[in-house]
């Protein structure tokens, strides 16, 4: 991002080496970034493009493939709106470096649709009203399908008594495991409500 | 966040070599390093991505422990029965701590290395001797609520954030790491950290390209396992007060007993006066209590973290209280 401070400090470090050249090994310390190649697998397909080391998996996502279900609330990790499933597990997307992720395989809420039916969990979100303004619901949504997965596997929570043991998903074990994820219209019940819903398999 | 050379670890020696440049910096999970990247709290002119080095396994040991990788994420660590059956403790500080978004990223090397919460030391438009050296800390006179109480200097009062040190603290675990030299040391986690000292900025005894490869984990010790966190909301908010208890009772009398805090000190804050005001008493809320009183005995507050104090006390009377089976 060429904002002006990153303006400013690149041409000051310019003019800083004309006055006196650096050794060739700070040299590469200071050099503007290079372009990293990388590859990612985003719904079942493929993408491949050169990227500035700095950007994150949500910009590549959103400003590079275009794909903007996925939300920046934050960009600080601490709402969940930029929520997504990297290699079968949910990570927020604004603190992972695209580069890093080089082979992953991706699925962000543009990707849990079938060709013509929504998956249960949205199916179940309009169901149940799970949202008001929806900004936060790609992220809620995709952690949503993450915590049943989680779920299975037997992972316990910090609600859970005896964590040597699966517990059931009571509505605070799910509360507890969404709690990654912030709505500020408080639509909480009826997340709760739909995630329920889909653990029972009770389509009504 | 100012540009980086961008640097894909293959080997340990190479990884270590390459960090080991004044300006550089190891990345894993990223969860905290990339936050303060955003904000040029971090500046690394140089990232070594250690994250596809073979330190992702959970082995048991000869002595009957388990060594966990630095590159196990909190969330593997967490699902492993072996952890969750012998440290239960570390199992719920673990489950303590963030959100499992952040935990399936987050790694254990990662996680005892990550910095402060301090507000004052992100706010990049207030002096802070953590991120810029010599200039001041305005946390001292500023709203310290989360700050520290024990410890700390009047050049900085941050604390540490962890929930997982915490318990791996009072599990006397150690911390194993490589130098660049090639040369592999073992470090008791409780001697990891660095006092702030007038130094604040200095917060570990690693040395520049030191990697931590794992943490070594003790076979359990006897005794009932309990992680107790008190926070502003029911889940996903950094400690206030944490204690990591283990108390092992001989009929109702302590035997032996670990106590360690989190969120009151630069570091895990292990308790040896309330583990000796505790032995040979019988477990009763009095006896918790006086260890309470023993443990925050040097404790200063600064105005706004003053209520550090007393909550430290009754969250480890809680604690304890649990742990002997009396709740």
């Amino acid at each position: 991002m060429a904002t002006r401070r990153w303006f400013l400090k690149t041409t000051g470090a310019a003019t800083l080496a004309l006055a006196s050249p650096p050794a060739v090994g700070e040299m590469a310390e200071t050099a503007p970034p290079q372009s990293e190649h990388v590859r990612l697998t985003v719904n079942g397909r493929p993408y491949a493009l050169d990227l500035d080391p700095r950007t994150t998996l949500l910009d590549a996502l959103r400003e590079h493939f275009g794909l903007t279900g996925s939300k920046k609330g934050c960009d600080q990790g601490q709402c969940g709106a930029c929520t997504i499933i990297v290699n079968g597990q949910r990570i927020n997307s604004c603190l992972a470096l695209a580069v890093m992720h080089d082979g992953a395989e991706i699925t962000t809420i543009e990707g849990l649709a079938g060709e013509d039916a929504l998956h249960p969990m949205q199916a179940a979100f309009v169901r149940h009203d799970g949202l008001q303004c929806g900004y936060c619901t790609p992220g809620q949504i995709c952690s949503a399908v993450a915590v049943l997965s989680e779920h299975r596997a037997g992972w316990p929570s910090y609600v859970t008594a005896d964590v040597a043991t699966a517990p059931a998903l009571t509505d605070a074990e799910i509360a507890e495991r969404m709690s990654g994820n912030i709505c500020r219209c408080s639509a909480y019940p009826n997340i709760v409500a739909a995630i329920r819903d889909v653990a029972e398999g009770d389509r009504q | 966040m100012t540009p980086f050379r961008y640097d894909r670890a293959s080997e340990i020696a190479s990884a270590c070599a390459s960090a080991a440049k004044s300006t550089a910096k190891f990345i894993a999970g990223g969860t905290n390093l990339i936050d303060l990247m955003k904000l040029e709290i971090e500046a690394p002119a140089r990232l070594v991505d250690i994250t596809r080095l073979p330190l992702d396994r959970i082995e048991e040991t000869t002595a009957g422990g388990l060594r966990i990788g630095a590159l196990v994420t909190n969330s593997a660590a967490a699902a492993d029965m072996r952890v969750r059956r012998r440290y239960p403790l570390l199992v719920q500080a673990i489950l303590a701590g963030a959100s499992t978004q952040l935990r399936n990223k987050a790694t254990t090397g990662g996680n005892l290395l990550q910095r402060t919460r301090c507000a004052y030391f992100y706010d990049t438009t207030k002096p802070c001797n953590k991120r810029v050296p010599g200039s001041g800390c305005a946390a001292l006179e500023g709203l310290n609520r989360m700050n520290a109480v024990l410890g700390v200097s009047e050049h900085c009062i941050a604390a540490h954030p962890s929930d997982m040190a915490v318990a791996m603290t009072a599990l006397d675990a150690l911390v194993e790491t490589v130098a660049p030299d090639g040369s592999a040391r073992t470090i008791p986690i409780d001697e990891l950290y660095r006092a702030p000292g007038n130094a604040p900025h200095i917060e570990t005894v690693l040395a520049p390209g030191e990697l931590i490869t794992s943490v070594l984990l003790p076979p359990p010790p006897a005794g009932r396992q309990v992680y107790r966190k008190v926070r502003d909301r029911a889940s996903y908010a950094f400690a206030l007060v944490s204690v990591a208890a283990i108390l092992d009772l001989d009929g109702d009398r302590v035997r032996a007993a670990r106590i360690a805090f989190g969120g009151l000190s630069y570091k895990p804050w292990r308790s040896a006066e309330a583990e000796a005001t505790l032995v040979g008493m019988v477990a009763t809320r009095a006896a918790f209590d006086a260890a309470g009183i023993a443990a925050l005995r040097s404790a200063h507050g600064y105005g706004h973290n003053d209520f550090k104090i007393p909550l430290a006390r009754r969250t480890l009377r809680a604690a304890l209280t649990q742990a002997a089976g009396l709740a």
